[in-house]
């Protein structure tokens, strides 16, 4: 492998992690807040994709149908806390597997009935669609930068988030002591709603972005999620930090692992898991 | 309730399954095998789920292990040894059980639901992908295997009959061995784990072993049903081995109602006779279902098994659960 095709495959590497991030950060913080272990996670990337498919149909560019699409996932998420998932906190993890097992059913036909089971391309925005030639044929398309960048800057923007404004320190807190919490006059039940529409948002963004690239296509989700399951596990319960390390572990360990050892890809990304099992079996990076 | 009562009416289930071909359809016989395959894989679930307290999301990979060790040993166009088959696959099963149990089981709670999860993804990739799996499409098990013993055919599986009564004994085998093992003292110390595992560990038990004990037969067990499976639809495909297959064996356990093998028995009948109404019906059938699963969750939280439990705490206060 030459330098050129080493450079792209670690781009492709970055793009391919820091898009797993978005969706585990959101599956992690549900976790380690609330406590909620939901398999219907990958539904919200896969609704995400969708929303991306009809509204750059219905509006004609993508980069509208994500501005549009981000306050719709978000309400969504926050209507389906208030409806379902706020009757799951008491509940043992059994239920929860079971509830959003459910889910995962429901939101899967309601994609067919509504858009059929036929797979869709979406168009990449046209100010993104060029290429950066890195050597005479070989480039690098744009639009794979450009969603490592918002990924980059939306990590940055949820450390701020979390470090550096009042409503995190609320998150930070309510994870600890929910209790106590609210006692102190905070309104738990806002504060986790919140929090829940959060990870919905950030998966179903990651849907939209990947959109042009992966096309959108039927069980899309369940992929996702369970690679997303694969960094929490890496990461450590409840830590964003440790999401975002373990999603550049696993982005890097697939890439370079279907190149490596194609007879075996899909397979590296779950022996890195049993590595950091045997290593720390409860991630790299768990809090408490 | 009443102990003999409840004898009675396992009797009573058990001669209805065994005089049940003699009225049914074809169809139906097939249907009800299918079924008695798939409670087999319940109760070796329930083993984990009801009686330990392993929430397993990755059961269906034994499940496929043992279906696909069917088809890859047999011959292509003979008759396989039923007996070594069986012997085979299931050992194939409970080693990957054993295997895969010494990684999950370092872990608890919500980590052991995503491990097992993912380690079950992982065997569906080695047999979706790779050489060893032949083809994602899957693989036709032509000839149902033959049950002679030294020389002696005490059946025949190609009669379909049969092989439903083969598969009613196994059932019934299995609950049989089940129950045994929960009574064991074996038994009792994965029911300490269940209720205080940290009690039991300074009781100076050896919690890892016994749960990699329990998670090894489990894997065996669930070999079984592949097993069965395989050879009753002559086919096998790496979607046994799915995350899908592992979230609804998962229902029928919880369905039936945890701690019970009767249960899970029951949550086999109950999901697979409402999945052949709901497909019926329509074609998005998982919508029906889905809708079922939620509102059980919301409203009905001990299972099926619970239910007249439940009805009856009501009625009659102050009665123990046991």
């Amino acid at each position: 492998m030459d330098f050129t095709s080493f450079l792209i495959q670690i781009l492709n590497a970055l793009q391919y992690g820091l898009l797993l991030f978005l969706v585990a950060s959101g599956l992690t913080l549900v976790f380690g807040i609330m406590g909620i272990i939901n398999l219907a996670h990958g539904s919200f990337y896969m609704i995400g994709a969708y929303l991306a498919f009809a509204l750059s149909s219905l509006t004609g560019n993508l980069m509208l149908a994500i501005v549009l699409g981000i306050p719709l996932a978000f309400g969504f998420g926050a209507l389906l806390e208030r409806l379902l998932f706020v009757h799951l906190y008491k509940r043992d993890h059994l239920q929860q597997v079971l509830l959003t097992y459910g889910l995962i059913l429901i939101f899967e036909e309601l994609r067919s009935l509504t858009v059929g089971d036929d797979v869709h391309g979406v168009a990449i925005p046209e100010l993104f669609s060029a290429s950066i030639a890195l050597s005479e044929n070989l480039s690098y398309p744009v639009y794979r930068l450009v969603i490592s960048v918002v990924c980059i800057a939306l990590a940055a923007g949820l450390w701020w988030l979390m470090q550096r404004t009042r409503l995190g320190m609320m998150i930070r807190a309510g994870s600890f002591n929910r209790e106590m919490v609210q006692s102190l006059g905070v309104n738990i039940d806002m504060l986790y709603r919140t929090v829940f529409a959060l990870g919905v948002a950030l998966a179903a963004l990651a849907g939209m972005l990947a959109a042009p690239i992966s096309s959108v296509y039927p069980g899309m989700g369940g992929n996702v999620l369970i690679i997303s399951f694969v960094v929490v596990v890496i990461g450590g319960i409840g830590s964003v930090w440790g999401a975002l390390v373990a999603a550049l572990l696993v982005g890097f360990a697939d890439t370079f692992g279907t190149v490596l050892m194609p007879d075996l890809a899909g397979l590296a990304v779950y022996l890195l898991m049993a590595v950091v099992l045997l290593w720390r079996p409860e991630g790299i990076f768990r809090k408490g | 309730m009443n102990s003999g009562v409840v004898t009675l009416f396992k009797l009573a289930v058990l001669a209805g399954l065994m005089l049940f071909p003699a009225i049914g359809s074809s169809f139906y016989v097939e249907l009800v095998a299918k079924i008695l395959v798939m409670a087999i894989f319940a109760m070796s679930l329930a083993l984990l789920v009801g009686f330990t307290g392993l929430v397993s999301l990755g059961h269906a990979a034994y499940f496929g292990i043992a279906a696909y060790t069917v088809a890859l040993i047999a011959p292509e166009y003979e008759a396989a040894n039923l007996w070594f088959v069986l012997a085979a696959s299931v050992l194939a099963a409970g080693a990957a059980a054993f295997f895969v149990g010494l990684f999950v089981l370092r872990t608890k709670g919500i980590y052991f639901i995503m491990v097992t999860l993912a380690f079950a993804q992982m065997a569906y990739y080695i047999f979706h992908d790779t050489a060893l799996g032949r083809s994602s499409d899957g693989i036709y098990l032509n000839v149902k295997p033959d049950a002679s013993l030294f020389g002696w055919t005490p059946f025949s599986l190609d009669d379909p009959a049969q092989l439903y009564y083969f598969i009613l004994a196994a059932m019934a085998a299995v609950f049989v061995l089940l129950s045994f093992v929960l009574r064991s003292p074996f038994g009792r110390v994965l029911a300490g784990i269940h209720s205080n595992e940290h009690r039991m560990k300074s009781l100076g038990y050896a919690t890892f072993r016994y749960k990699l004990a329990a998670f090894t037969l489990a894997g065996a067990l669930a070999g079984v049903a592949g097993f069965l499976y395989a050879v009753l639809f002559g086919f096998v495909t790496p979607e046994y081995l799915s995350w899908h297959q592992s979230g609804n064996v998962l229902l029928m356990v919880i369905l039936g109602g945890l701690g019970s093998l009767a249960g899970a028995v029951a949550g086999a009948f109950a999901f697979i006779g409402l999945q052949e109404m709901f497909s019926d019906w329509t074609k998005h059938w998982q919508l029906l279902m889905g809708l079922v699963i939620v509102a059980a969750v919301l409203f009905m939280p001990t299972g099926l098994a619970g239910l007249p439990r439940r009805i009856f705490r009501t009625v009659n206060w102050g009665e123990d659960d046991e």
